[in-house]
């Protein structure tokens, strides 16, 4: 920690003749609204912030190293425990890497519920932020309206692997389970309901003028800033940079669907909002073609050997998470445990901008703020 | 009940004022407690959530089990704080909170005190509270409750000016700051429709002087994690909710009373109702908007807050006066 931000101005007006100094307030790691345990040290004039230094940590657990004396199968679950807001993304980067170093073929069944999987869990992401970003505001009703829908995912992902959270559903060449009877079309429902669903999201907050003066030319930052902090996915795109992995660089099946990449020009906490609401829409698009093209039936795991020994060497690969660029990196001897295994966590790089923004902001700007960049604690400590 | 005002001191008649006290007192614990099941009720059903279901029947005890827990909490105090202000504070903010309440008209015989200058009364004592509150955010020693109660004096001071301007439409259309003349001279057309600006101005800011959303600000349970009352807990936090419940009871009444006819029922044709049943129903349909309200809406931001009470509704509420002003003259043959 930047030991600097500890010695605090004071000044006597030499007018009236008062004393003021600057205050050091301590925000977190308890505290509502840091969406889990990360602590902001700011340092405050009344109630603009003059610096803030974020400390981060609280929430390690050293996955990278822990991963080095697992099996690649075994590190699946770990993944679960980083974004688990969205673990099926997590999930995939891990398989597509050791997939990329051994150079397997994945059934076509697998990847389509590899695809709806992730999709689905993209919605449930960006509901989240929305719920939680609201409540960061003040609204507590679109909390629980967010949530009821990305109930309804849960169950979904419930029913297809046994968990709502932490899935552990993907495997090295496929997927662990196969789709139920009628699950399919229980997708496909959700995806209407949820198509029928979002107009009142907009009704109820998008429209509202107390919410729009909260966040309108908030948080702002330019192209240039957003590329020098190698800022991604929605944080990026809201600065006019048009970089969607999904499209860029097509993973799984991505290139087999007609979606569009929404960008924004302002780079403000308005854009990121409308952003977000409007990848939801981008989602179930892809969800409702991907349902079209199901194939009704086939293998959902590859052929791959009972014990994984992806060849020596090393390899990157990235994927676009609800949060931005997550990426895997592996470096293999040749033996069934990583030598070494490095993620590139959006959340974190996201982060890193955070004290720019923060700087002559309000106590209430510094929330939506950081409700906007949309971390996932366990991602940002990994 | 005025008259026992006028009479000369006796026992018998201190005894009815104690005892008159104590069932207004009796009455506002119950409107408290059952004011706060029905906003969790109304919330959790706006919410998609059921709301509270376990304790007695329909969870109507579960305020009671709530309060009874406040009531045997340890009596915590933090280390640095300022003793006697810390003690103090929750004092501050609740009585004047009661004492508003002996000036409203319920009906028109229900009223404990027929002062003159009700309306001033009512404002007078209602702006002490923000001593307390500042007071409370001082003395706990604490940075959040510091700034939620610097926060808070800032906005209820700011508001109490268009707050107070609002009302003197109302009170230059009857000529009286006497609550029951006040209710008296709508038998014809309640003050909402002449005034009308001024009620849009009053409920507006009737609700940031009542810290609720989207003005609640000094709490901003999400900023500051509790603004001005963090520090406390057990009976003394439970001094600050009953203030602010209570207040929020005045606030019903004092808007039902002003804007919306009191006891006046909606048509005279319908006076075989009892006062006290209108009144209980423009008072409940106010109270239905704050819970609605805060359902719904996100909180405000303390420089958009300043700026709204200075820039938009001072002046609405200053040209709200003098319309009503040049109408009223106008009436009186003055042109």
């Amino acid at each position: 920690m930047n030991q600097n931000i500890l010695t605090t101005h004071a000044e006597t007006s030499s007018e009236t003749g008062i004393r003021t100094e600057e205050m050091l307030l301590n925000v977190g790691p308890q505290h509502p609204s840091t969406h889990g345990v990360f602590r902001l040290v700011v340092k405050i004039d009344g109630e603009t912030i003059k610096e803030a230094i974020p400390v981060m940590g609280y929430l390690h657990r050293g996955t990278e190293k822990l991963a080095e004396n697992l099996t690649y199968t075994q590190i699946i679950p770990y993944t679960d425990r980083m974004d688990y807001v969205s673990a099926m993304t997590n999930n995939y980067v891990l398989c597509h890497a050791v997939e990329t170093m051994m150079g397997l073929e994945i059934p076509e069944r697998a990847q389509y519920l590899r695809l709806i999987a992730m999709e689905l869990n993209r919605v449930a992401s960006h509901l989240v932020w929305w719920g939680t970003f609201l409540l960061d505001l003040g609204a507590m009703g679109p909390f629980l309206y967010a949530f009821r829908d990305r109930e309804k995912i849960l169950d979904l992902f419930n029913e297809l692997c046994g968990a709502r959270m932490t899935f552990n559903y993907m495997r090295i060449g496929g997927v662990k389970w196969d789709a139920p009877d009628g699950w399919i079309e229980k997708v496909k429902d959700f995806v209407a309901y949820m198509k029928k669903e979002l107009p009142s999201y907009h009704q109820l907050v998008t429209g509202n003028e107390i919410f729009l003066s909260r966040i309108k030319g908030i948080g702002k930052f330019d192209q240039k800033t957003a590329l020098d902090y190698s800022l991604s996915g929605v944080m990026l795109r809201s600065t006019g940079v048009k970089w969607d992995l999904r499209k860029d660089e097509p993973y799984c099946i991505y290139d087999r669907f007609d979606f569009d990449v929404p960008t924004g020009t302002d780079g403000d906490c308005t854009t990121r909002y409308h952003l977000r609401m409007e990848e939801i829409v981008q989602s179930l698009r892809i969800l409702e073609q991907a349902l079209e093209q199901f194939p009704s039936d086939g293998e959902v795991i590859g052929k791959v050997p009972r014990v994984i020994r992806p060849p020596a060497g090393e390899t990157y690969v990235r994927i676009e998470s609800p949060r931005g660029e997550i990426g895997c990196y592996i470096a293999s001897q040749g033996k069934d445990k990583p030598w070494r295994l490095k993620f590139r966590r959006p959340s974190f790089t996201n982060l890193q901008i955070l004290p720019k923004l923060l700087e002559g902001e309000s106590i209430s700007n510094m929330i939506a703020i950081l409700g906007s960049i949309d971390i996932v604690l366990g991602e940002v400590d990994c | 009940m005025s008259e026992l005002l006028q009479q000369a001191p006796s026992l018998g008649n201190t005894l009815w004022f104690i005892l008159a006290a104590v069932v207004l007192l009796v009455i506002l614990l119950g409107f408290v407690t059952y004011a706060i099941y029905f906003e969790r009720k109304v919330i959790g059903w706006m919410q998609l959530r059921i709301g509270p279901n376990r304790v007695g029947p329909l969870g109507l005890l579960q305020t009671v089990a709530d309060v009874t827990k406040l009531l045997i909490k340890e009596d915590t105090r933090p280390k640095n704080a300022d003793r006697a202000l810390f003690t103090l504070a929750p004092i501050l903010a609740y009585a004047p909170a009661f004492g508003v309440l002996a000036v409203m008209p319920f009906t028109e015989s229900i009223q404990f005190a027929d002062l003159g200058i009700g309306l001033l009364y009512y404002i007078a004592l209602s702006g002490i509270t923000v001593l307390g509150v500042i007071t409370a955010g001082w003395a706990s020693n604490n940075k959040y409750s510091l700034i939620g109660g610097l926060r808070s004096a800032a906005q209820m001071i700011s508001y109490e000016v268009p707050l107070v301007m609002s009302v003197v439409g109302v009170v230059l259309l009857t000529g009286s700051m006497n609550l029951r003349e006040i209710v008296e001279a709508q038998r014809d057309m309640w003050n909402i429709i002449p005034q009308f600006l001024g009620f849009a101005v009053f409920i507006i800011a009737a609700q940031a002087e009542l810290n609720r959303t989207p003005f609640d600000l000094p709490e901003a349970e999400s900023e500051l994690v509790s603004g001005y009352h963090v520090e406390y807990s057990g009976f003394r936090f439970a001094m600050f909710m009953l203030a602010e419940y209570v207040y929020m009871f005045g606030m019903a009444t004092l808007i039902t009373v002003l804007f919306l006819g009191g006891w006046l029922p909606i048509i005279p044709a319908l006076d075989f109702i009892p006062g006290i049943v209108w009144f209980v129903l423009k008072f409940s349909a106010y109270v239905f908007l704050q819970f609605w309200l805060r359902a719904t809406m996100p909180r405000m931001r303390a420089d958009t807050l300043m700026s709204f009470a200075w820039k938009v509704l001072l002046p609405v509420a200053l040209v709200n006066i003098l319309l009503t002003a040049v109408i009223v003259s106008y009436q009186q043959g003055m042109f």
